[in-house]
């Protein structure tokens, strides 16, 4: 036995090591079913968004529409909310672009400094990255500081900038600098005279596009999905971006089924806070529909950034 | 200028750490460190600003702050008067204080298990597919939620959980069964979260995993299939072995992490943690969020709650770090 099978090709032997067919059709059912919950909820809100109101408020969110049962309604409803949600949209491209790239350039210039070890400050810098790690100043303090020192409080700034660094990536770029870039580059740079930002911006970013590729994907979500910002933030309309705006409608709905009266008052948020369910839910898809048809093509970035970050030097 | 750095440069790495030691204290400043200090700047404004003040912000938790018009933070703090240990004394004392402990620590070690479990074992079947391609559309579905919100997510939980229209309402109605007032049971939620933990979490996580047991030497399972081990054994004894260390780096941190929760989850998902399902599901980041919102609670108070938090946060993660260090130098944090 062990004889024929040291003949058998590479090939063969993982043929071999297969496992029972059987066994893989369970698999695949199992996984195709794991798969299918993690993705049915987009759906399900989107069979609702386009469900007529009258139907759900008789007979509750249905998983099915039919040709009595659909309606447009709700995204014509959008429709002529157009301006506050570009607004918001506004806002959530604005900070994503502009976040990015402050973010990307802040921990860019941060791991190549922390990357040339003979700098005087090495030392120093790497424990100011680092003790954040392990200890911060917590929810009320930062709050205290945005708020009350540096005013960014109802200011685009205060979705930005608290966002734009953090150690964990200033690491993956470090990591990434100290291992993929040669010395002998940055050596013969200096050697022909270039000053230390000629090389970080004329050889260092070129070549470091796969991992300044990998952060500025890991802010950009993070800054197209942040409400908790603005939840603690953001009192002005016009600053809302669509997480916000997202967020804002479910609180001030569990607002007013608590406080009926509260209706009295007119505010525009509040009107704007009042669509049916089928436009809450089709808000909540024109929200998360632009995310899921893209994350696929950045998938691997993630798993790249996550695998880079593991390796530190 | 030019001159001089050659011979600076010359000995270049390997003498660059002998220097340090020969010269200690007298190594020249040069025109490179003048530079990369000046290329650091900006970030290191950053981290005083948004790190290192609010760390020095904590000290409100020891005062009676309270921000008065006109006179600005440190006009303010300069007014407000020491109380020593009173605001902890007032955050210990709350009735929630010690079921908000109990419900950040239950939460996480339920999902230290889950997290390691459930992604490990899916990675080892989904490694083990026959189709490359079903298993990429797998890992590509169950990545989504992964890239959702939690604003996004708790509409898609209240879409299944609302009393009278959600569906899974209207299933147990189709089975006989009475509705339920999800939003107004606190029992039911230890499970509801945990699912959504997992939901969201279980698919990065096995592709993690994934990306690890893709690296594993397959001459190992070639040598153990000589050895005439089956599947099962395989993953016991070669699978699994290769996946140790990342295993207890993970569950290492995570324990490091014990004292702090996914703010989204616990807040966005229960539509904001309000009664009567606040003692099911706040956990001290929620506790925190809901004092520093509460008009009746002072900011003193709840920098307190923080301090807290993030006093044993220090203290669990540098002890994980610590033990981490003595198992694997390597995987070490610092």
């Amino acid at each position: 036995m062990s004889k024929k099978v040291k003949n058998l090709s590479e090939d063969n032997l993982s043929r071999l090591n297969r496992i029972h067919p059987a066994t893989n059709v369970a698999f695949n059912i199992m996984l195709a079913i794991l798969a299918l919950i993690c993705f049915t909820p987009i759906i399900f809100i989107f069979i609702i968004s386009i469900t007529d109101n009258n139907v759900i408020k008789q007979q509750g969110y249905q998983f099915f529409v039919t040709a009595e049962t659909f309606s447009s309604a709700a995204y014509e409803y959008l429709w002529s909310q157009r301006a506050t949600i570009l607004q918001a949209l506004w806002v959530s491209v604005y900070v994503t672009v502009l976040g990015t790239a402050i973010g990307v350039m802040l921990t860019a210039v941060m791991g190549y400094v922390l990357s040339r070890t003979e700098h005087k400050l090495n030392n120093f810098l790497t424990i100011l990255i680092f003790i954040p790690m392990v200890f911060g100043g917590g929810m009320a303090a930062t709050y205290v500081v945005n708020s009350q020192i540096l005013h960014l409080a109802d200011t685009m700034w205060v979705l930005i900038l608290p966002l734009a660094v953090s150690s964990f990536n200033i690491v993956i770029s470090r990591t990434f600098f100290r291992t993929t870039i040669p010395d002998s580059i940055i050596e013969s740079a200096r050697i022909d005279g270039a000053s230390q930002w000629t090389i970080f911006f004329k050889i260092v970013i070129p070549i470091s596009k796969p991992v300044l590729a990998t952060i500025g994907l890991f802010l950009a979500f993070g800054y197209w999905n942040d409400w908790f910002q603005a939840k603690l933030y953001i009192s002005r309309d016009e600053l809302r971006s669509l997480q916000s705006m997202l967020n804002q409608i479910q609180s001030s709905m569990d607002y007013l089924t608590k406080n009926p009266t509260a209706l009295l008052g007119d505010s525009a948020a509040l009107r704007n806070a009042m669509p049916a369910e089928s436009a809450r839910m089709a808000i909540a898809f024109i929200v998360a529909v632009p995310i899921a048809c893209i994350y696929p093509f950045f998938q691997k970035y993630f798993i790249s950034g996550l695998t880079v970050g593991a390796v530190k030097g | 200028m030019a001159e001089t750095k050659p011979a600076k440069k010359a000995p270049q790495k390997l003498a660059s750490k002998t220097l340090k030691l020969t010269s200690k204290g007298k190594v020249k400043w040069t025109r490179d460190d003048t530079e990369l200090t000046i290329l650091a700047l900006p970030t290191t404004v950053w981290f005083i600003l948004f790190v290192y003040l609010p760390m020095f912000g904590i000290i409100i938790a020891f005062k009676d702050y309270t921000l008065t018009a006109g006179k600005g933070f440190l006009g303010s703090l300069m007014d407000s008067p020491w109380v020593g240990f009173k605001n902890f004394k007032y955050f210990f004392g709350l009735r929630d204080f010690p079921m908000v402990l109990r419900n950040t620590i239950l939460y996480n070690l339920v999902f230290i298990v889950l997290d390691i479990v459930l992604p490990v074992g899916l990675a080892m079947i989904i490694n083990n597919l026959y189709s490359k391609k079903l298993s990429k559309t797998y890992q590509t579905l169950m990545f989504m939620p992964h890239f959702m919100s939690w604003v996004v997510v708790s509409y898609f939980v209240y879409a299944f959980l609302v009393t009278d229209k959600g569906l899974l309402n209207a299933i147990i109605r189709a089975c006989g069964g009475k509705n339920i007032g999800w939003y107004t049971t606190g029992k039911y939620w230890p499970y509801i979260l945990i699912f959504m933990h997992i939901w969201k979490t279980l698919g990065y996580n096995m592709v993690v995993y994934l990306a690890s047991i893709t690296g594993i030497d397959s001459s190992l399972y070639e040598a153990a299939v000589l050895d005439g081990a089956n599947k099962v054994q395989q993953a016991r004894y070669v699978t699994l072995p290769s996946l140790k260390p990342i295993i207890i780096m993970m569950f290492i941190l995570a324990v490091g992490h014990i004292f702090s929760s996914d703010f989204g989850l616990f807040y966005q998902v229960s539509q904001g943690a309000n009664q009567p399902l606040t003692s099911w599901v706040a956990t001290l980041d929620v506790k925190t969020f809901l004092m520093l919102t509460s008009p009746s609670v002072t900011l003193g108070q709840t920098s307190a709650a923080s301090m807290f938090q993030a006093v044993v946060g220090c203290i669990t993660i540098l002890s994980a770090n610590a033990i981490v260090r003595k198992f694997d130098k390597s995987s070490a944090l610092i």
